[in-house]
């Protein structure tokens, strides 16, 4: 209760500090300290798997994106008169959210609707029609396929969004952002402001402790990503978080040593492609069951026995790939390397 | 015996990591500039959290493989903290965050004599 309180007054005021503050470099850290908050309550509220994706997505990569887009633009908020009228938007929606909130059960309310109307079925249903041992996971890639279908298509849509918005520009809007790499994610944060620097800027793989450190976490993290996605059925974790988990290994690596290597090792042309397979993969796996004669994604035409299992591992499989796949593509968009500037090595 | 003398040991540190955290969010709040902040915040990340999960490691059961897992998020925290507190220091140095310089010594600005006369005259 008191850890909740706490958690809770906490993710307020960092919300309040990241709206007020002018620095926005600053503002991108404390949204990474938000969502490291907010993973703290689902811990707390039993949603591991929530939990998971927040630390991974929400402290992890979506900062490096922040960081990204400020190398791009500016870091420094331009000052703007007070107007009113955005402000009594907010009060409103934000009063009418709050009032709303009101008539919803208390948290963990054993009279609450949801406790009745599905949720036992997908409980005892896990076990005996799925044979799946985390609960999560039976709902996710199999009772609500479909839904999560949806998911991944949301987050192709967001790839392909942000590729035509930066990936794939030319001209002179390319050259004026290629302009802003040189201080974006591949170099370090220190020549941000030129004013103000002590020393000449020093690239990140010059520094032998981040060179060294990294060099021996990568692995271990690449390893970690494929153990979530292949531990989905028992244990907190799946497709996201595996894909998610998997592309943070190689933003690091690009992030200390160059967006280059990583694109030498996983070029943009095959992340865009493998964005599209992953997608495939899932929408695939449900036309086989069709062909099959069952409905879509009834995972129990590959065989009564084990078929779930199949369903479930092809479809986080291409979850993973996809959400892998996007992750890297926009870590490329926004650290401003397009897929013509890929050198290779002499 | 065994069994008293795990929780002993885990108690105690326990109480050392929670000791270290309390120095070290201490050290935080009263240090008087950035660099020396860092300082403090690092133990909290090294020693306080090393030695809080070694006591839970005792406490966990060495059957259920708590005690590796937690021996492993050990390992990680001492290869991540101390190199995200460097890159920290790093980049605010980069920054033109100042290093600050020592307390000026005022005492020895005054001429000799003069103190030591001020200090007769009150004397007597």
């Amino acid at each position: 209760m008191w850890v909740e309180l706490l958690l809770l007054v906490l993710v307020v005021l960092v919300a309040v500090v990241i709206a007020r503050l002018g620095d926005l470099f600053a503002a991108a850290m404390l949204t990474g300290i938000f969502s490291l908050l907010c993973a703290g309550l689902y811990t707390i509220m039993d949603a591991v798997d929530v939990a998971f994706t927040e630390a991974a997505v929400g402290a992890g990569i979506t900062t490096v994106l922040f960081l990204g887009a400020l190398g791009m633009t500016s870091t420094a908020e331009r000052q703007q008169r007070f107007r009113w009228r955005p402000l009594l938007v907010v009060v409103l929606t934000g009063g009418a959210l709050m009032w709303g909130t009101s008539d919803m059960p208390a948290f963990g309310d054993p009279a609450a609707p949801i406790h009745h109307h599905v949720e036992p079925e997908y409980l005892e249903g896990a076990a005996s029609d799925i044979h799946v041992a985390n609960v999560v996971t039976a709902v996710l890639a199999s009772y609500r396929g479909y839904d999560t279908l949806g998911e991944v298509t949301v987050v192709f849509t967001a790839a392909v969004g942000v590729m035509l918005l930066l990936g794939r520009a030319a001209g002179g809007a390319a050259r004026h952002w290629r302009r802003g790499a040189d201080r974006s994610l591949g170099v370090s944060e220190g020549a941000a402001e030129p004013g103000e620097l002590r020393d000449a800027p020093m690239l990140m793989r010059e520094k032998p402790v981040l060179r060294v450190s990294v060099r021996l976490l990568i692995p271990f993290i690449l390893l970690f990503a494929l153990y979530v996605q292949a531990h989905g059925d028992f244990g907190p974790g799946g497709g996201f978080q595996a894909g998610v988990i998997f592309a943070a290994g190689l933003i690091l690596f690009g992030l200390i040593f160059d967006p280059q290597a990583v694109a030498r090792v996983f070029p943009p042309a095959v992340a865009e492609t493998l964005i599209a397979v992953g997608v495939l993969l899932y929408g695939g796996t449900g036309v086989a069951t069709l062909l099959l004669g069952g409905k879509f994604l009834d995972y129990d035409e590959f065989g009564l026995a084990s078929g779930q299992h199949y369903g479930i591992l092809a479809v986080e499989l291409g979850v993973g790939i996809a959400v892998a796949a996007t992750m890297v593509r926009l870590y490329f968009a926004f650290s401003a390397l397009h897929p013509e500037d890929v050198v290779e090595p002499q | 015996m065994i069994g008293w003398l795990l929780d002993a040991a885990s108690w105690l540190l326990l109480a050392f990591g929670s000791l270290f955290c309390l120095v070290g969010s201490l050290g935080v709040l009263r240090f008087p500039d950035f660099y020396t902040r860092c300082h403090a915040a690092g133990i909290t990340d090294t020693f306080g959290a090393v030695l809080i999960l070694a006591g839970l490691a005792l406490q966990g059961g060495f059957s259920q493989g708590v005690t590796l897992k937690l021996a492993l998020v050990c390992g990680f925290l001492l290869l991540s903290s101390p190199v995200a507190s460097h890159a920290l220091v790093k980049a605010a140095h980069a920054h033109g965050v100042l290093v600050p310089q020592p307390v000026p010594d005022r005492v020895s600005e005054y001429p000799k004599s003069e103190t030591a006369g001020d200090h007769r005259s009150q004397e007597r």
